[in-house]
């Protein structure tokens, strides 16, 4: 029961937590000035007019590092919990995370090989 | 009860943004003798108002959102950047008993809180509608997301070794001088953790989504006032929190020799805080000291070297776990250090240009 009382915390606190950036910003809009104009409200070129949209299309390889990280992280998900219990299982938990781990060293070396890594 | 929780909170809210102004003016000054300057010095003793001064100009500033620009998003960017680097603070615990939430998967807890900022920082860069502030936003949610790979995985010894994720557990397990970072594998896990984690604050060398000399100020090019200090507050916040964390995981948190006359307590928390001090002050140094990556190089170290290496580090632990003594200390030291020697070769090495094959160059996107 006690130990529950800490997401209630967690709770009471992201109130909290909220408060601070929305009183700040508050604040500032009551003391801040506001003079808004044509030049001062085009999009920031280094004093250049702004030319062209800013949402264009990126580079295909920001996917393909956010794919990589995905696997890597759904793997976290599996390696935390199996290394609190390590100590229990002993050899044959090392065996079984090292195979899973080899797996997917694999594809990490095969994802290198093909030159998805190379950034250019 | 509804005191008992409040205390902890207030502390926390009131601690964190006095700590950040402290930090400002501590990292301003040790970066200005390091560059052989004097640093802030006009406002008040030793520049110490320093920071006030600053908090009141960022509320008197105008605060400009750009025409065309996603208005919701540009405002609920910095208020979600600084809630998550709030929640940092819930899990470290200062002294024994005096931590806010000793949650049972404190450091998973951490983890998620920290990289839930790279969000904030995307929405910050397309709700700007800039060419400069979307381009640092994708380098920054490039940057993150590789190096919190390396991260989890070499934390991940934390656990292995310790059995369990609870922050206070782990200080405890290292009282009486069995401080982690006496140990290979340790050693090696608190430098990955340093790298990764300067990589995941966006501070130098791997600044580069602000680098100013190429796009600006990246991803908050186009927020003034308020809203600009709470991404700054938010770096400052997270990079305290994450020297915090380095000093529990690694140098013993509150352990430390008490003073005899003043309570246990006490001295824990000051153990506590000049750990943290310390590792802050490691961070400046590398600041003052190392230039910024190049992207390429910033990507490739994070897959090439700190994901093997953070590996390798692992199975030394698990190693050194199974097999306590000498045997076990050797093999911890030498597989780091073997892969190490090995994927910096491999990273390093030129190689014939390579392309992904299955990208037609001529693209270009």
């Amino acid at each position: 029961m006690s130990y529950h009382l800490n997401y209630l915390f967690l709770g009471v606190f992201f109130v909290g937590a909220c408060a601070v950036p929305v009183l700040a910003l508050g604040l500032a809009r009551l003391i801040a000035p506001r003079k808004p104009g044509k030049e001062k409200l085009s999009s920031y070129e280094c004093g250049v007019e702004t030319s062209g949209d800013a949402w264009v299309q990126f580079r295909v390889q920001y996917y393909l590092f956010a794919i990589l990280f995905v696997v890597f992280d759904v793997e976290a998900l599996f390696l935390f919990p199996w290394a609190v219990v390590f100590r229990e299982m002993g050899m044959a938990g090392l065996a079984a995370m090292a195979i899973f781990l080899g797996i997917l060293a694999l594809g990490l070396a095969y994802a290198w090989q093909e030159g998805v890594l190379e950034w250019d | 009860m509804g005191l008992g929780f409040l205390i902890p909170a207030i502390v926390i809210l009131a601690a964190a943004p006095i700590g950040m102004m402290g930090l400002t003016w501590y990292e301003r000054k040790v970066i200005a003798r390091m560059q052989d300057r004097f640093g802030p010095n006009r406002v008040g003793p030793y520049g110490l108002l320093q920071p006030i001064a600053d908090g009141i100009k960022m509320f008197t500033k105008e605060d400009l959102v750009p025409e065309g620009a996603d208005r919701f998003c540009h405002l609920l960017a910095p208020i979600l950047m600084v809630v998550p680097s709030l929640f940092l603070f819930t899990v470290l615990p200062l002294a024994p008993g005096a931590v806010a939430a000793p949650l049972a998967t404190g450091l998973l807890f951490f983890m998620a809180a920290g990289s839930s900022e790279t969000l904030a920082i995307f929405m910050a860069g397309w709700g700007s509608r800039n060419k400069f502030s979307l381009l640092g936003a994708l380098r920054s949610a490039a940057q993150m997301i590789s190096y919190e790979v390396p991260l989890l995985l070499t934390l991940a010894v934390i656990p292995l070794v310790v059995g369990s994720l609870n922050l206070v557990e782990v200080v405890k397990a290292q009282e009486g001088f069995r401080w982690f970072c006496a140990t290979p594998w340790g050693l090696t896990a608190l430098a990955l953790t340093l790298i990764a984690g300067l990589a995941e604050v966006n501070r130098t060398p791997f600044d580069l989504p602000e680098a100013e000399s190429e796009i600006v100020a990246g991803f908050h090019t186009e927020f003034s006032g308020m809203k600009f200090a709470l991404f700054y507050m938010a770096e400052f916040l997270s990079t305290l929190a994450l020297a915090a964390l380095a000093a529990i995981l690694f140098l013993g948190g509150w352990d430390g020799p008490a003073a005899g006359v003043v309570p246990a307590r006490w001295t824990n928390a000051l153990w506590m805080t000049a750990k943290t001090l310390g590792m802050v002050f490691v961070m400046i140094w590398i600041r003052g000291t190392f230039p910024r990556f190049r992207m390429d190089q910033l990507m490739g170290f994070a897959w090439k070297v700190m994901v093997p290496l953070s590996l390798a580090n692992g199975l030394g632990a698990c190693f050194w776990v199974l097999r306590p003594g000498l045997a076990g200390n050797v093999v911890s030291a030498a597989l780091p250090l073997g892969a190490f020697l090995v994927f910096t070769q491999l990273w390093l090495t030129p190689k014939p240009h390579l392309t992904t094959k299955w990208i037609d160059p001529a693209l270009k996107l």
